[in-house]
């Protein structure tokens, strides 16, 4: 979803790229006639190498690679990723080198392998392209890695080893041995360790060297070490049987260690859904578990903050990174207010008739669906995701927990503690339980019992768009989204015990992961529906939930 | 000022008075029901013979689209009426009464697929086109038997009653009550949705079951036929309403306000409350049943959306609008408000939902007796109920303090 809409960006901005391509042609004659090429085009001192390229024959290319690793070091970057995809042309008349690639038009692009400056369409048969064999391929491979370990940050050092741990050439080794004296972080140190290590164990002959080799490997999670000491277990010809297995036995451990991070994983993952549906339930935990009021449009106030989210980022394009948190107030005032209209023009009149508040709340919710469908469309709304949001944080090669749901998560508990902190700390909170304990008390103790009804259920209501705007993030907005909410988040109150938030956050996090354990087995679908078959049973049992009210409250 | 003619005045004077001992008429204990049942009779009657003995371009015809249409409504007023036994009788709200409709539907949906025979699309003989499609070898072991009528029939009532007692035992018995039983039922029909869109559940998933041939040997695209479930569809219906009558009148029926009014007392009493709401719910599920037997071969189709939780809560306003705690009621707005539905969805599709959901707020808010409470408001009936409403305690039902009223 979110990716089709960067692809929309992206036609935006080719077209804009046309209208830079014209001024790119009138720049380009200017500059051929005030100077031969701009500062940062390519090393001077390269030009007569790189002009040898487009005559150079195959082999004759690797040398001058070769040559321009050496000399050029870092600078080269460019030309050898160019290469290394096809795209090195040069112009037949000018000999200018240049990268070019076909736009969404067929047309071809050329730009300057270095800078990137727009050389503007080129014809085909003006152009030529360098060729590259797979041989080449593999060396500008290595070259590229060679620069990384030498030269790149610690993140791409790292990538560069990881990458040579599926390449244990005697070359690569010593490639490695040069770059652990030049000077690396701990943790590429390791991996280097790790490289020597899976060497020792594939040339050596000595037991023990091997075996203290098994030692190091056991202790990694990287696929290529896997697949050695896999290869090592099945190989028939392997005479050590001890060799044999120890390499058996650090498999099991390292597989044993896998399936735990695979654990680790569904429990994210569980805890992730847990969020996104304590998120939904928490506004409910307010106006039905403190307030007794049954809302059946509690869902739609979710879809309004995702719509609220939608209309924010359309009325700020340029800064979509920021919009999320513009989105969270609009979204609380948004919702919390159409909810306190609510509350005063329908709710008011049916108070202590639970069954008719559901039944127009849930008339309410109608409306409010078919008016954002007639207002918006049907059909989905496209929600960006903020660059910071997206991507995610690997914790190791086989765990790693996408950057959206690990905020989500934390938004969750953010909102959460607030809410507890309100009812707890605040006035409007003080005044909230005590209406929700006796009414009549409150009333004659002097509290404003329907201000503090519209507020409560305000609040709520805000709370439910909050979640809207995490939730956009995670599904798609559309009328339907809070529809398929308003079940789950009612379950989740009910199975945690009404009027109690921490049963609330108790009854989301185990539901939730609940069912992503039961997804591997079943099926998501089915998972979903013992899960719900189950709460049913539960509530049969346990009319009053996982942490009953008790004392005269409950009454 | 204005001048009234006297002659007017007495002329208005008569038709009020007898507008007036019509409407205390109907408030006599089961004249309601009788009534209606005499006037859906003779509709059912007078249309099925336009039908059938008129030609198609006499003014008095009714065509077989009207036919199929009534038999669909008369369907939905038979699951209101179940829904009004339960709440409006009992004051247990169910959200997932169109669970039990939507079972029976299958039960004899899966009768009708195994009828079509070899005349599926991929000439089967034994197994029907989705099973094909799904290339599935045998047909499952829940398919066997279904292409006898009676067996059928005898699951698509067997199946949900087991349900409703099950989950009723289950709930009445540990006393969820209120708003909490709505959303356990509301739970149930919504888990029931997700399982039958599953493929593997061996129900047609999505697409459900369709493209039904003929019930009973009789062709589904007859008149004759479509006028012979019409008429199947009423005598049930009149039926249900007298058996339905005969039971709230009953001492059981006695009982049964007695639960909805004052269940704690009640059961101080010695009566086993939970019994008796288990009884009425699995004869509510029954009704539900059997309307859904009924609509599947009207509308030719049966499919997971049946059990959709709007569905249910749907038939929830249905009863609301035409007043719960009378069976007439139930039926009248049951008729009335698919009526609307049908005419409105044709004029502005857009705008049902939107009067929809309006008619929820505004008739739980200012009607909260429905129609048939109007009725009795306007036929003289002063308002001690609503004062006696101010008093009850016993927020979860606002139509206490009354008398059974079929």
């Amino acid at each position: 979803m979110k990716k089709l809409s960067v692809k929309k960006l992206c036609v935006k901005e080719l077209s804009l790229q046309k209208l830079i391509q014209c001024c790119g042609l009138l720049l380009a004659l200017l500059a051929s006639v005030c100077a031969q090429a701009q500062p940062n085009t390519a090393p001077p001192a390269m030009d007569a190498t790189l002009q040898q390229l487009t005559k150079a024959s195959l082999r004759e290319t690797g040398a001058l690679v070769e040559h321009l690793e050496r000399v050029g070091g870092k600078t080269m970057r460019p030309l050898f990723e160019t290469m290394l995809a096809g795209d090195l042309h040069y112009h037949k008349e000018t000999g200018q080198l240049m990268a070019v690639r076909k736009n969404v038009d067929g047309d071809r692009l050329g730009r300057d392998v270095f800078s990137g400056a727009d050389f503007g369409v080129q014809q085909r048969r003006d152009i030529k392209k360098i060729r590259v064999n797979n041989r080449l391929r593999s060396q500008l491979r290595s070259a590229l890695g060679r620069m990384d370990l030498f030269h790149g940050s610690e993140a791409e050092k790292r990538a560069a080893v990881e990458a040579i741990l599926d390449d244990l050439s005697t070359e690569n080794m010593r490639l490695l041995e040069s770059a652990a004296d030049a000077g690396v972080g701990a943790a590429v140190t390791d991996l280097i360790d790790l490289a020597e290590a899976m060497v020792r164990l594939r040339d050596s002959s000595i037991t023990d060297e091997r075996l203290a080799a098994i030692e190091v490997m056991s202790e990694r999670l990287e696929a290529p070490v896997r697949n050695q000491l896999q290869r090592l277990v099945d190989n028939e010809n392997e005479q050590d049987m001890v060799v044999k297995a120890a390499a058996a036995k650090a498999l099991d451990k390292i597989s044993g260690r896998i399936e735990f991070y695979g654990q680790l994983e569904q429990l994210f993952f569980g805890l992730s859904l847990g969020s996104v549906l304590l998120l939904a339930a928490i506004g409910l935990a307010i106006t039905f578990g403190v307030m007794g009021v049954i809302n059946m449009a509690h869902g739609e106030m979710i879809m309004l903050g995702a719509y609220t989210t939608y209309v924010i980022q359309q009325l700020m394009p340029e800064a979509i990174g920021y919009s999320l948190l513009i989105a969270v107030p609009a979204a609380f005032l948004v919702s919390g207010s159409v909810g306190v209209l609510i509350e005063r023009g329908v709710i008011r009149h049916l108070q202590g008739r639970p069954l008719e508040t559901l039944l127009a709340t849930f008339g309410i919710s109608l409306i409010l669906q078919q008016a954002v469908r007639s207002i918006f469309s049907p059909l989905n709304m496209q929600v960006v995701t903020p660059e910071w949001m997206s991507g995610s944080l690997s914790i190791n090669p086989v765990f790693s927990v996408t950057f959206n749901r690990l905020y989500i998560l934390l938004f969750a508990i953010a909102v959460f503690v607030t809410l507890v902190m309100i009812l707890k700390k605040s006035s409007l909170g003080l005044n909230v339980r005590a209406v929700s304990q006796n009414r009549d008390m409150a009333k004659a103790m002097g509290v404003r019992t329907e201000m503090v009804d519209a507020m409560t259920f305000g609040l709520g209501s805000g709370i439910a768009g909050v979640a809207g705007v995490a939730l956009s993030q995670l599904t798609n907005v559309g009328p339907n989204l809070g529809q398929s909410y308003i079940i789950d988040s009612f379950m989740v109150v009910v199975f945690g015990g009404v009027g109690n938030l921490l049963g609330t956050l108790v009854g989301g996090f185990s539901l939730g992961v609940a069912n992503k354990f039961l997804e591997p087995s079943t099926g998501a679908v089915l998972a979903n529906i013992i899960v719900l078959v189950c709460l049913i049973l539960f509530i049969q049992k346990r009319p009053k939930g996982l942490f009953p009210q008790r004392g005269r409250a409950a009454q | 000022m204005i001048r009234v003619n006297p002659a007017l005045n007495t002329v208005v004077k008569n038709v009020w008075s007898t507008v007036g001992s019509v409407l205390s008429n109907l408030r006599q204990p089961g004249k309601g029901s009788s009534m209606l049942v005499g006037v859906l009779l003779v509709t059912t009657l007078a249309m099925s013979a336009a039908n059938l003995l008129l030609p198609v371009d006499s003014p008095l015809y009714v065509s077989t689209y009207t036919i199929t249409l009534m038999g669909k409504y008369l369907c939905f007023a038979m699951l209101a009426m179940a829904v009004d036994i339960i709440w409006g009788y009992c004051g247990i709200l169910s959200l997932g009464h169109g669970a039990f409709f939507a079972l029976g539907g299958y039960g004899m949906g899966m009768y009708l697929m195994r009828q079509i025979g070899d005349r599926g699309v991929y000439g089967n003989p034994d197994l029907p086109d989705f099973m094909v499609f799904l290339n599935w070898q045998e047909l499952p072991w829940y398919w066997s038997g279904m292409d006898q009528f009676w067996f059928a029939v005898l699951m698509a009532l067997a199946v949900p009653g087991l349900l409703a007692f099950v989950f009723g035992w289950l709930a009445f018995r540990s006393r969820v009550t209120g708003v909490y039983l709505s959303i356990m039922t509301q739970a149930l029909t919504y888990a029931l949705m997700l399982a039958f869109f599953r493929n593997e559940m061996g129900f047609g998933g999505n697409n459900g079951l369709t493209d039904f041939k003929d019930i009973l040997g009789f062709d589904l695209q007859s008149d004759a036929t479509r006028v012979g479930l019409l008429l199947v569809t009423t005598l049930l219906l009149v039926i249900a309403i007298l058996t339905s009558r005969a039971i709230v009148q009953s001492r059981l029926g006695r009982v049964i306000v007695a639960v909805r009014d004052a269940e704690a007392r009640s059961r101080f009493l010695g009566y086993r409350t939970e019994h008796y709401k288990v009884w009425l719910f699995v004869y509510s599920a029954l009704i539900a049943a059997v309307a859904g037997m009924l609509y599947v071969p009207q509308v030719g189709i049966i499919n997971p959306g049946e059990f959709s939780p709007l569905n249910s809560i749907e038939v929830v306003v249905w009863v609301a609008v035409g007043g719960r705690g009378t069976l007439y009621g139930a039926i009248v707005g049951a008729l009335l408000v698919n009526y609307a539905k049908t005419r409105f969805t044709a004029i502005m599709p857009d705008g049902w939902l939107f009067a929809l959901g309006a008619l929820f707020v505004i008739v739980t808010v200012y009607l909260p007796q429905g129609l048939a409470g109007l009725l009795q408001r306007f036929s003289g009936d002063k308002p001690e109920q609503a004062a006696g409403r101010e008093l009850d305690s016993d927020a979860s039902n606002g139509v206490s303090g009354r008398e059974a009223n079929a």
